[in-house]
């Protein structure tokens, strides 16, 4: 199979996450909930997961790493915690429903929320926010690339706005992390959600939130930690505070893994390999005049992805003749991001996304071209 | 069975904080290990770091950057 969806997910890792993983299932023990060597083990490894997830986010320290199952984990925990009624909250038509979906629960408990639209490009509006803004305003959540266009958002630029007007800021890095530096001190970032199982190359069922040391979330849920037992409560501090329960400790062996692969690798040579697979995708299909492209394909920097149609023709169909007859894993439909797709116009039609991970080779996006090339003369 | 000593046990609110530590100790040199929190401290679970009391001193200025709990003087 050619696997052109690394932004669904990394469908093929570095062979040390699989050994991690393998190696775990065998041997691990449960972090913090024993004094004997696996268990320790196990605990370390995880400490030193979170001090690997330290640097490559710049969080201010290996407490402030709080592991969730996904970035919609992350998100949910973030986001229903942080807004209570009457608050009002900034956010953009480019988000993914793990960022819409507990936006609008909050919204029948009277949270207020406004939209950062964009134009024809996808492009986000900046001059917006200071638009939106009111007396009420007390969060931004914003993607730091959009899942659909793979256009990036200047999270900097958002940071700075939201540290002038006393805003948290949340950013989803679902399409970013392992690709492009995130620094959560410099960006002004106060909790940042992550997942595993894309750009960083880990098992799916792994992700987190890095939160500032400043904010407070409540804890979503409660339970074991092993640490204070007779508390009634969940301990205060992170982070504990936000986790319950066995962690999915196999998973992470996976990730720390996955995360010494990025760090030998560098995030600028994945990132330019990426670019350049993407390119020549690009290249080989932009001059075919039955072809429609979303994004803004001239920015400098962006997610690898190109998302395009057939005109006429339904994506669903697109997808289902890539797969049946080419074995090319591509995402079709509206890529659970409803108001970006409205903005575009592709509500109906969806659209279909090529996204370009570290392994893909040359050879693969030039089966990919000639495949796109084959099926628009077959069909139109 | 090891023979019972004058020993200092750090104790800390996380788990976490413990490993924290653990990693510190470790680049400075110090000696200790991880232990289960005795219950003469308190009665629960958790990790707590014991080492020989003689090196209270040392420990001291290192600890002040971390989240420790408490310092426990104890005969283990």
């Amino acid at each position: 199979m050619i696997d052109l969806n690394v932004a669904a997910t990394s469908a093929r890792k570095p062979e040390t996450v699989a050994k991690a993983v393998y190696d775990a299932i065998l041997h691990m023990g449960n972090a913090g909930r024993g004094h004997d060597a696996t268990s320790l083990d196990t605990t370390r490894m995880i400490y030193q997961t979170r001090k690997k997830l330290t640097t490559l986010f710049d969080v201010e320290s290996p407490e402030n790493v709080v592991f969730t199952a996904n970035a919609t984990q992350g998100l949910n925990i973030a986001i229903c915690g942080l807004l209570q009624t009457d608050d009002h909250v900034i956010t953009t038509c480019m988000e993914h429903n793990s960022v819409l979906r507990p936006l609008y629960q909050k919204e029948k408990d009277g949270v207020e929320i406004s939209f950062v639209g964009c134009d024809a490009k996808g492009v986000l509006q900046y001059e917006q926010f200071s638009l939106r803004l009111q007396k009420n305003t007390k969060m931004v959540v914003c993607t730091h690339a959009s899942n659909v266009t793979g256009n990036l958002n200047d999270i900097a630029k958002i940071g700075a706005f939201c540290k002038q007007n006393g805003l948290l800021f949340v950013v989803d890095a679902s399409q970013t992390a392992g690709v492009f530096p995130i620094s959560m001190q410099k960006m002004q970032i106060d909790v940042l959600c992550f997942t595993g199982h894309k750009c960083l190359m880990g098992p799916q069922g792994t992700g987190g939130l890095c939160v500032a040391k400043a904010v407070e979330i409540p804890s979503f849920y409660t339970g074991g930690t092993g640490v204070q037992s007779f508390s009634k409560t969940q301990p205060e501090t992170y982070p504990e505070h936000l986790e319950a329960g066995t962690l999915n400790g196999h998973g992470i062996a996976g990730l720390s893994a996955a995360l010494d692969f990025i760090e030998k690798t560098g995030l600028d040579t994945i990132q330019q390999q990426e670019h350049a697979r993407m390119m020549q995708f690009y290249n080989g299909i932009k001059d075919i005049p039955q072809i429609e492209m979303y994004g803004d394909l001239e920015a400098k920097q962006r997610a690898a992805m190109i998302t395009c149609n057939i005109k006429g023709v339904s994506s669903d169909k697109f997808c289902d003749i890539l797969a049946q007859e080419y074995n090319i894993a591509v995402r079709g439909g509206v890529h659970c991001a409803p108001l970006l797709h409205q903005a575009l116009g592709t509500a109906k039609q969806g659209a279909v996304r090529f996204s370009f991970g570290y392994f893909v080779t040359e050879a693969e996006v030039e089966m990919a071209i000639v495949a796109v090339k084959q099926i628009v003369e077959a069909l139109t | 069975m090891r023979e019972k000593s004058d020993c200092l046990v750090i104790t800390f609110q996380t788990t976490t904080a413990a490993l924290h530590w653990e990693d510190t100790a470790k680049e400075k040199g110090i000696s200790g290990r991880l232990i289960p929190i005795p219950q003469e401290i308190t009665a629960g679970c958790g990790l707590a770091w014991k080492m020989p009391v003689s090196e209270k001193e040392t420990v001291q200025p290192l600890l002040q950057a971390l989240t420790y709990d408490m310092l426990h003087e104890m005969w283990l």
